[in-house]
């Protein structure tokens, strides 16, 4: 019987104990006709059970009150994105548009349906129903941006750079096509520490192409929105708008410089 | 939510102890768990339910580690790694035991950020070589050569056979 010559990967699983059975016996035979080969191995299993041993009283002290789970989840008891009264008003908020009918149709059309404002519109709507959502917030993860950005080249004709807003605590999530009665928009998700999340919206601009930033606050959402040589982009999140002022200032900065 | 707790809580101690094992710092550490637990209660419906829990909150956790190294590398407000306050290290044994502790850890602490995750994500933590490569978004057989690389020099730091450096002139034997 022949046996497979024994490699690195099968002593460090002989030390960490996954081995089979079998071939245990075979590097324990290996090792038994080299010593020096026993005398490392030997090596490795004293620095794992001083590690374990110098690190263990750590598992067993009491637990900080800041990692009481049960205090956590009754302060977190909803995702920070949305607080419970913001998705409270919307219901209510829809409620009332189902129960006020036509008059529903008449605040809509006071709505701005032009330039900027109504891309910040489009960017606070697209955030109320894609930030809570926690099964399928995005369509293309982060590590499909290239996947992302090709099919956000083709469908709005032109490409939209990535942000990168890691400076200001945020990740990149992915994202994902929008409906606007403008055509399609691409939308961008972005998350902190905290899960705390931002969305930025660009569509190309019929009007205002090139268009200063203002800011937009809807219910609990705030927001910025500008213009840059053909496409508006609005960015908007939770936080209040003192915070998201200078991430909206940082991703108009790459994607001028970008350009 | 009562699923979400007994799945998570029993982690909590090891996510501690792996925190400490990283970063030293007590306080830091806590802090980095603490950001981790209110990241996995956010995203609880994320998680694949037939997955893992405890490699699912690891890789939350190292996802954390390595946004904040590198932030910390750009402006390095908190505590850099190697420079923590002893006290601040809880080991409860004899002496001697103490020191030898105290060495290994100090060793561990001047190894890659990677080799040191790898190497304590196995021998401390026990995740399979799999769990340890989705925990960190690596390939296996890069956990199998940082676990070997890992080793290699934990050993001869404590040997003393590392050469000093500048990169590290807190490089010293306490004997």
């Amino acid at each position: 019987m022949t046996t497979r010559p024994i490699t690195e990967d099968d002593l460090h699983g002989f030390v960490d104990q996954r081995l089979e059975p079998k071939r245990v016996a075979e590097v324990q035979a290996y090792v038994a006709e080299h010593p020096e080969i026993a005398a490392r191995i030997n090596g490795y299993v004293r620095q794992r059970d001083v590690l374990r041993a110098a690190l263990a009283p750590v598992a067993e002290e009491p637990l900080p009150s800041q990692l009481d789970l049960v205090r956590m989840t009754a302060i977190q008891r909803r995702p920070r994105g949305v607080p419970w009264w913001a998705s409270a008003a919307a219901a209510v908020a829809l409620i009332l548009v189902g129960g006020a009918g036509g008059w529903s149709l008449k605040s809509m059309s006071q709505r701005p349906t032009e330039g900027v404002a109504s891309l910040a519109r489009e960017a606070a709507d697209s955030y109320a129903v894609y930030a809570p959502d926690h099964i399928r917030p995005i369509e293309l993860r982060a590590s499909d941006r290239a996947e992302l950005v090709a099919w956000v080249s083709q469908r709005l004709g032109r490409p939209v750079a990535v942000p990168d807003l890691s400076a200001s605590g945020y990740r990149f999530m992915g994202g994902r096509l929008v409906a606007t009665a403008h055509g399609p928009a691409v939308l961008y998700m972005y998350d902190d520490d905290h899960g705390t999340r931002l969305v930025m919206l660009a569509r190309p601009m019929a009007t205002e192409k090139n268009a200063a930033m203002s800011p937009l606050t809807q219910g609990a959402v705030n927001g910025f929105a500008w213009a840059d040589r053909g496409i508006g982009y609005s960015l908007v999140g939770s936080p209040p708008a003192e915070a998201v002022h200078p991430i909206a200032d940082e991703a108009r900065r790459q994607i001028a410089h970008d350009a | 939510m009562s699923d979400m707790a007994s799945l998570i809580e029993p982690i909590i101690p090891a996510l501690r102890r792996h925190a400490r094992g990283l970063v030293r710092d007590r306080s830091t550490a806590d802090d980095l768990v603490q950001d981790c637990l209110e990241l996995a209660i956010a995203r609880w419906h994320q998680r694949r339910v037939d997955g893992n829990p405890r490699a699912w909150v690891f890789a939350i956790f190292h996802n954390l580690f390595r946004t904040r190294l590198r932030r910390m590398a750009r402006r390095p407000l908190h505590v850099a790694i190697e420079d923590t306050d002893e006290a601040a290290l809880a080991v409860d044994a004899p002496q001697d035991q103490q020191v030898h502790y105290r060495e290994v850890l100090d060793a561990l602490a001047r190894l890659p950020e990677e080799h040191r995750s790898v190497l304590l994500l196995v021998t401390v933590e026990d995740l399979s070589y799999a769990e340890t490569a989705k925990v960190l978004d690596v390939p296996i057989g890069t956990v199998m050569s940082r676990l070997s690389r890992a080793r290699d020099s934990l050993a001869k730091e404590m040997s003393g056979e590392a050469r000093p450096d500048a990169a590290h002139p807190q490089l010293r034997r306490v004997k």
